[in-house]
């Protein structure tokens, strides 16, 4: 990466972070919302020690999910309309490079509090203390794929005016494999079984939505600023 | 179809003023020059090449200022002029705080784009073009909400510009204050028009 790009890239994370910061009330929204999904279960399904500590992997995993979602369609909206977005496609940088700048500052602010608070809403559903490390891994390797999947997907829906109620059922399906993995690796460390192998396939799909989401949301948000 | 059978070259030190009423297509053929838009017709071309295979050598020699103001109102005027230098890729022409006093917003360096008036806000749109030299201008009415001194400080920096060689393509319904031996009109709605008589 040139020097330019690496400047500009820092630029557009502090950019964010500032924002984030200066509007933080905003932010907490998807943490609260994880909270609150996951808090739901013990009062919708059952008090039981047993039936939570089967339900917990599942449980956090989709909250985590659907936290993430629910952030997604901010990402680029504010951005397109103050007129920054057309700024930054017109920079001479590569904009997957810059693209991959707003992902990685919209997964610390929504993402990593996720990571945080997984083992503790999952500790309040009893999941068994051995399997705390796998959530944790699993959440940290999981959480930046959702962004990154994520990010595709509103760059091709911030044109429309109710992109935001398109971009979950564009959205879901493509989170299938994480929520998959992710629980299944949380699952098999409850049981005492090894979960390397699922949070190998997290690991391979983070990698590869790193090097392939950047490009398909630079060129989803090229249409949509057109 | 907003327009057809444009042909035009613009060369340095040459101002297009692009004109018409409102719906004509300026503001779309100004997307289209600086390659925010395809044309579905036709080829943009930067120093003989087409811009798509100009592609970053053309986006470091154009700056837009469009009808969106660029600015991030939580973002103080300064930190939003910074991060307009940084997507630029080089180290700023002038200091962004110099940038500032330059288009009179020396005193209001720390105020949250947000909290500036439409003029202003426009003021600072414009200083980008100090902190991120190009030798291709896209202005989209750089005139609306400013004021007379506003007006002056355009025609000044449009001025400079031209004489240092560079090209500018503006759309405006105020007169510019740029020498008319610089200027070449260019009048969007006639084919519209005929189109809608026949």
């Amino acid at each position: 990466m040139s020097g330019g790009a690496a400047g500009a890239f820092a630029a557009l994370v502090r950019r964010d972070l500032l924002l984030a910061w200066r509007r933080r009330g905003d932010r907490l929204v998807p943490l609260a919302f994880f909270v609150m999904v996951t808090a739901l279960f013990p009062l919708g399904v059952s008090p039981e020690r047993a039936v939570l500590a089967t339900l917990a992997p599942g449980v956090v995993w989709v909250g985590a999910v659907l936290a993430t979602l629910l952030g997604m369609d901010t990402l680029f909206r504010s951005d397109l309309e103050d007129g920054t977005l057309e700024q930054m496609l017109l920079s001479p940088l590569p904009a997957p490079v810059l693209v991959l700048a707003k992902v990685l500052a919209h997964w610390l602010v929504t993402g990593l509090p996720l990571v945080l608070a997984g083992p503790v809403l999952a500790g309040a559903l009893h999941l068994p203390a051995p399997a705390q490390p796998v959530l944790v891994a699993g959440l940290l390797l999981g959480t930046p794929a959702l962004s990154l999947v994520g990010a595709v997907g509103a760059s091709l829906t911030v044109g429309l005016r109710r992109g935001g109620m398109l971009l979950p059922v564009l959205l879901l399906p493509l989170y299938v494999p994480v929520l998959t993995f992710g629980s299944g690796a949380v699952a098999a460390a409850a049981a005492g079984l090894p979960a390397a192998g699922h949070l190998y396939a997290l690991g391979a799909i983070l990698a590869l939505a790193a090097t392939l989401a950047p490009w398909a949301a630079a060129a989803g948000l090229r249409i949509s600023v057109a | 179809m907003l327009f057809r059978g444009l042909d035009l070259a613009v060369g340095p030190g040459e101002l297009l003023l692009v004109e018409g009423p409102n719906g004509a297509g300026k503001t779309t053929l100004l997307r289209v020059l600086c390659g925010l838009r395809e044309p579905e017709a036709g080829e943009v071309r930067w120093a003989g090449l087409p811009l798509r295979r100009a592609g970053a050598a053309f986006r470091a020699s154009v700056v837009y200022v469009g009808h969106a103001p660029g600015l991030k109102d939580d973002l103080t005027a300064l930190e939003n002029l910074a991060v307009a230098a940084a997507l630029g890729g080089r180290a700023p022409a002038i200091d962004p705080r110099e940038a500032l006093a330059r288009v009179g917003l020396g005193e209001r360096a720390h105020v949250r784009a947000g909290a500036l008036s439409a003029g202003q806000r426009r003021r600072l749109g414009l200083a980008r073009l100090l902190v991120r030299p190009a030798p291709l201008w896209v202005l989209d009415e750089p005139l609306s909400a400013v004021d007379r001194a506003g007006a002056a400080l355009v025609a000044e920096l449009l001025r400079d510009h031209l004489g240092a060689g560079g090209l500018a393509v503006v759309t405006s319904h105020a007169p510019l204050g740029v020498p008319e031996d610089r200027v070449r009109a260019l009048r969007l709605g006639a084919a519209a028009a005929a189109e809608a008589a026949a």
